[in-house]
Order: C-alpha cells, then sequence, then structure tokens
C-alpha cells in the first residue's frame, strides 16, 4: 500500500496515475514515461542485437531459438498480410511487437514496487507502464500513420492518393467531397483507434491493478487473478498494434 | 489527456529504434534463419533423394537376384540337357562302333571264306586234272587246257 496512513483511496490512484513531468503546459516531458520505454526498447535492441550479431546459420544457441522464433513469428505475420517487397514493415513490426509488449509487461510488476523504490530516492511520482501514457501510444500510432501517408503517396503518386480519397465510394462526381469526409474519417480513424485501443486496455488494466491494491488482504487471489487475465491482454494487445501496422501498410500499398 | 513534448521525445526514440532494428538487428537474424531453412531443405531434399536411391537399388538387387536364380535355372536346365545329350550321343556311337565292328568282322569272315572257297577251288582242279589224268591214262598238256581247267574251276 501507500506510504501515508491518511492518503484515500482516491488520492493513492490519482497519485499513481500522475506521471513524473518536467515543464509546464505543452513543454511537459514526462520523464518516467520517456525513461522506462527508452530503457525497454534498448533492451529490446541491445539483446536482438547481441543475437543478430553472433547470428549463426548453424545450431542455433538457446537465446538465438527464442529470439528466431520471435522473428520468425513477425516475419510469417507479415507474410500472410503483406505481398509486396519493402525492407521496412518487417523490421518496424518487429520493434513494435517486442517494444510494446516488453511495456506493456511491465503491468505485471506490482504497482506499488517500482514507484516505493523511486521514493526512496525523493523521487515521488512513477508511472512505470509506458503505454499507460497516451504520448506513447500516439507517438508509435502517428510514426504508423506518416508511414500510411508516405507509402501511399509513393506507391500511388499524389494524384492516385488524392484520387483514392475522393472517387470511392461513391462513382459520381457531384459526391466527390462527400467521399473525400467519408475518407478522411476512415484515414483518420487508423492511428487514432491504433493509438486509444492500446492506450485504454492498458489503462483500464493498470486501473483495475491500483483499485484492487486498496482492498486490503483480499488482494492477493483478485491481484493474482487479474494479472493471469493480463496473460492474454498484454501480448494480444502487442499483437494486434503489430497486426494493424501490417494490415494498414498494406493496405497503403494497394493501388486501385 | 494531456499530449505534449513527450510524444515527439517517443516519436524520436520510435524511429530511431525502428530504423537500428531496420539496419542491424532484422537482416543479420532474417538472413541467418533462411539459410539454415535452405540447408535444412537440402539435408531433406538429399535425404529423400538417398531414400529414393536405396529403393531403386534395392529393386536392382532383386531384378539381379532374380536373374541370377533364372540363369542358374537354365544352366541347370542346359546342363541336363547336354547330359542327356552325351549319353545319347555316346549310345549312338556305340551303335555305330559295334556295327562296323561287326561289318569289318563279316567282311574278314567273307574274306576268309572266299580265299578258302579259292584255295578249295585250285585243289579240286589239280584234282580234278590228277583224276583226269588218271582216267585217260596219259598226259594232258596242262597248259593246252588250262582254259577248260579254269572255266570248270569258275563253275564250282
Amino acid at each position: 500500500m501507500s506510504s501515508g496512513a491518511e492518503i484515500t483511496s482516491q488520492e493513492y490512484i490519482k497519485h499513481h496515475l500522475t506521471n513524473l513531468s518536467v515543464g509546464e503546459g505543452f513543454m511537459t516531458v514526462h520523464i518516467d514515461t520517456l525513461g522506462w520505454s527508452v530503457f525497454l526498447g534498448l533492451v529490446f535492441i541491445m539483446l536482438f542485437r547481441s543475437v543478430a550479431k553472433k547470428a549463426s546459420t548453424g545450431v542455433p544457441g538457446k537465446l538465438q531459438c527464442a529470439v528466431e522464433m520471435i522473428v520468425e513469428f513477425v516475419d510469417d505475420s507479415v507474410k500472410s498480410t503483406f505481398h509486396g517487397k519493402n525492407p521496412v514493415i518487417a523490421p518496424l513490426a518487429l520493434t513494435i511487437f517486442v517494444w510494446v509488449l516488453l511495456m506493456n509487461a511491465m503491468d505485471w510488476v506490482p504497482v506499488d514496487l517500482i514507484p516505493r523504490i523511486f521514493e526512496l530516492f525523493g523521487v515521488h511520482y512513477m508511472k512505470a507502464v509506458p503505454t499507460t501514457d497516451p504520448n506513447m501510444t500516439f507517438a508509435l500510432a502517428l510514426g504508423v500513420f506518416a508511414l500510411i501517408i508516405y507509402y501511399s503517396i509513393k506507391v500511388k503518386g499524389i494524384g492516385g492518393f488524392i484520387k483514392e480519397l475522393t472517387t470511392q465510394p461513391f462513382g459520381h462526381w457531384s459526391l466527390y467531397p462527400v467521399n473525400f469526409i467519408l475518407e478522411m474519417v476512415t484515414l483518420l480513424a487508423r492511428p487514432l483507434s491504433l493509438a486509444l485501443r492500446l492506450f485504454g486496455n492498458l489503462y483500464a488494466g493498470e486501473l483495475i491493478f491500483l483499485l484492487i491494491a486498496t482492498i486490503g488482504l483480499f488482494q492477493l487471489p483478485v491481484h493474482f487473478l487479474w494479472a493471469a487475465f493480463h496473460l492474454l491482454v498484454i501480448p494480444l494487445q502487442a499483437f494486434i498494434f503489430m497486426m494493424l501496422t501490417i494490415l494498414y501498410l498494406s493496405l497503403a500499398h494497394e493501388d486501385h | 489527456m494531456n499530449l505534449n513534448m513527450t510524444l515527439i521525445g517517443e516519436l524520436i526514440a520510435f524511429i530511431v529504434f525502428v530504423i537500428f532494428c531496420m539496419k542491424y538487428v532484422w537482416p543479420p537474424i532474417i538472413g541467418a534463419i533462411e539459410a539454415r531453412q535452405a540447408t535444412i531443405a537440402d539435408g531433406l531434399a538429399a535425404s529423400d533423394r538417398a531414400a529414393k536411391d536405396l529403393e531403386l537399388a534395392q529393386e536392382k538387387a532383386t531384378a539381379q537376384l532374380k536373374d541370377a536364380k533364372a540363369q542358374a535355372a537354365s544352366i541347370v536346365e542346359a546342363a541336363k540337357k547336354r547330359e542327356a545329350q552325351i549319353v545319347e550321343e555316346a549310345a549312338v556311337k556305340a551303335q555305330a562302333e559295334k556295327e562296323k565292328i561287326l561289318a569289318s568282322g563279316h567282311a574278314e569272315i567273307e574274306t576268309e571264306r572266299n580265299q578258302a572257297k579259292e584255295e578249295l577251288r585250285q585243289q579240286v582242279a589239280i584234282l580234278a586234272v590228277t583224276g583226269a589224268e588218271k582216267i585217260l591214262e596219259r598226259s594232258i598238256d596242262a597248259a593246252a587246257h588250262s582254259d577248260i581247267l579254269d572255266k570248270l574251276v569258275a563253275e564250282l
């Protein structure tokens, strides 16, 4: 439980959902989100890079086997959805999957453990699950969105892209503005749904963990159940984010 | 929801991670995987080929064995035939030999008989001449009448 005995559960939850930040207004930077996400990203990069450096084509070691399993899983997912040739999509999907998975996995760490450790060093706020911060999920979604726009224009040309946005679903020229509005909604809904789905799922999960942490001794079995449930949620959300990224990018490559 | 500079920071981190992954992580790992897959595929193909070769060799061996058996049987058959032939030939030869021996025996007997006949004729001729001399009480010129005597002898 939290530090002071006089703290109410509402204050407790609010305290745990506050980011460690510096700056004011838009210039605010969430140090904890940025720090943990970069740390976890480095864990991913270093681990995979160490395997990549020693990658043998012969009999692989155990670590190489594990890493190759993930890589092959991502490769299969990409190949089953995206049929063109693009050197970016597969590494992008791998980065998204493993990074999001690691960040989501921070949800399994007991909600008080990391904040308490940091409190010993005089740091009062610490939100350790980066994907419960919309800044994180929107950054990922906007990165993907930028690639969607980039490849749409690269494959179809700027004219082709505009044509795709205006000439369907209705073929008549007088309905082109309506088409444009519909297609814009579809286009913009993609990054929005990507970001909000991941954020919503993880934020809600974290919130329930915090609520469970306020109910006293009974929290132990309940916490266990909720954590077990997250065995599903955490990889599933990472997988969905990766799969939708691949799908959106393959749609961007499709020429009508 | 408070979107702020964190988003920009995360975006930069995201881009850096993706680029690093694209340049230094993905290609070596997927390359190793694909190389190994190729090796395994080759190995499987080779083992398939070897199995097929083995089957072929077994078939060939069976066929050869069958051939050899058939050949052996035919050799035995030929040998038996030859044996029968040799026996027959020997029998035929023996028969011929026997006939030859018989024939030569007959011929010898014939010549001996003829010789005996000749001798007998001559002696009969001499006897007849002597008898005639005695009958006529005179000497008959044997040389002058030898043609008569010869005729007589031939008639015997």
